[in-house]
């Protein structure tokens, strides 16, 4: 079940937590995987662990151009199509709406939710030829619930989920999935900076009682990656603990 | 006009998996020959690569029977 023998793969935000996870799930079960992010001195590393079938591609999500040239850079290096997009990259820039900046804002909404958009427009083309493909979009519970001092976060989150309901019903016919995986909280360098008060806080409202891991995300990543999930398009699949029942 | 016309209708047919004897110069994408809004962008992107063209939103639109393409392609190539 879920093997992605033969299908590439690419994962943005491919440095974090979730990203690492998520590439290294989808490369376990034989995809070819070009990772994607900022940093090139991370992405080698994580592409020397993965040995076979790994690539990268560094891209600024911030700068459009950087961001449409993204896919065409992924696949001259994998040397195939695009099967899979797993967008997962994403930037918070938390604050009370009122003493929000415009740039707060847009950054946001640009890096999470535009870049989202631009990316599955350029893998689209290959998909529609080859009838079939897997845009999956990492949001969060945030995107669904909303969360204080995170208008902007939870507006790109909740865009990237109305983006793929849409799309989805638009290539649902061409045989290419559209669907969001949207995390809890994740242990990750994000959340190891909170402190114990804010921990406890968060583990009180999550029935498992417990943070979720990077591991989680992926496993979600690879069944929506597979061609066992040809039935499931336009769904978020929420993997939190059971801190929001959606 | 010929060449442009067979080569049209080479794309519509393998595309749209018609029969080659509907695909005539008046038929319909999508009321003759069963294709969707989302066949109609498809074959618009077709055109374009086959003839290394550009076709705008606004004249693809009108792109709507095998003459239009045709139509179309031999201004946008002369």
């Amino acid at each position: 079940m879920f093997n992605l023998e033969g299908k590439t793969a690419l994962v943005t935000g491919a440095t974090g937590g979730i990203g690492g996870a998520v590439a290294r799930a989808l490369h376990a079960q034989g995809a070819t995987v070009v990772l994607s992010g900022t940093r090139a001195n991370v992405l080698e590393e994580l592409k020397a662990e993965l040995g076979d079938r790994a690539h990268y591609a560094t891209c600024n999500l911030s700068d459009p151009e950087s961001v449409d040239n993204l896919v065409p850079a992924a696949e001259e290096a994998a040397g195939a199509g695009l099967d899979i997009l797993v967008a997962n990259a994403g930037i918070t820039r938390d604050g009370l709406l009122m003493r929000m900046k415009d740039e707060d804002f847009s950054d946001v909404i640009r890096i999470n939710l535009e870049s989202y958009f631009r990316l599955s427009r350029a893998v689209m083309r290959g998909m529609m030829k080859r009838r079939a493909g897997r845009i999956i979009g990492v949001t969060s519970v945030v995107g669904v619930t909303g969360n204080p001092g995170q208008t902007n976060y939870s507006a790109s989150k909740a865009g990237m989920i109305g983006f793929s309901k849409s799309l989805a019903q638009e290539v649902a016919s061409r045989g290419i999935t559209v669907n969001c995986i949207a995390p809890g909280f994740i242990a990750s360098p994000m959340t190891d900076v909170l402190n114990d008060q804010q921990k406890d806080a968060i583990m009180g409202s999550i029935p498992a009682g417990r943070l979720g891991t990077g591991d989680e995300i992926a496993a979600a990543a690879c069944y929506l990656a597979s061609d066992e999930a040809a039935y499931v398009t336009g769904q978020t699949l929420h993997v939190n603990g059971g801190m929001a029942m959606i | 006009m010929s060449d442009i016309l067979e080569r049209v209708r080479k794309i519509v047919i393998e595309h749209l998996d018609a029969d080659p004897d509907k695909v005539t110069e008046k038929a319909s994408f999508i009321d003759d020959l069963g294709a969707d809004s989302l066949d109609n962008v498809e074959l618009v992107m077709a055109f374009e690569e086959e003839f290394d063209i550009e076709i705008p939103d606004d004249a693809a639109e009108h792109i709507q029977t095998v003459g239009d393409a045709v139509k179309f392609i031999s201004e946008k190539s002369a």
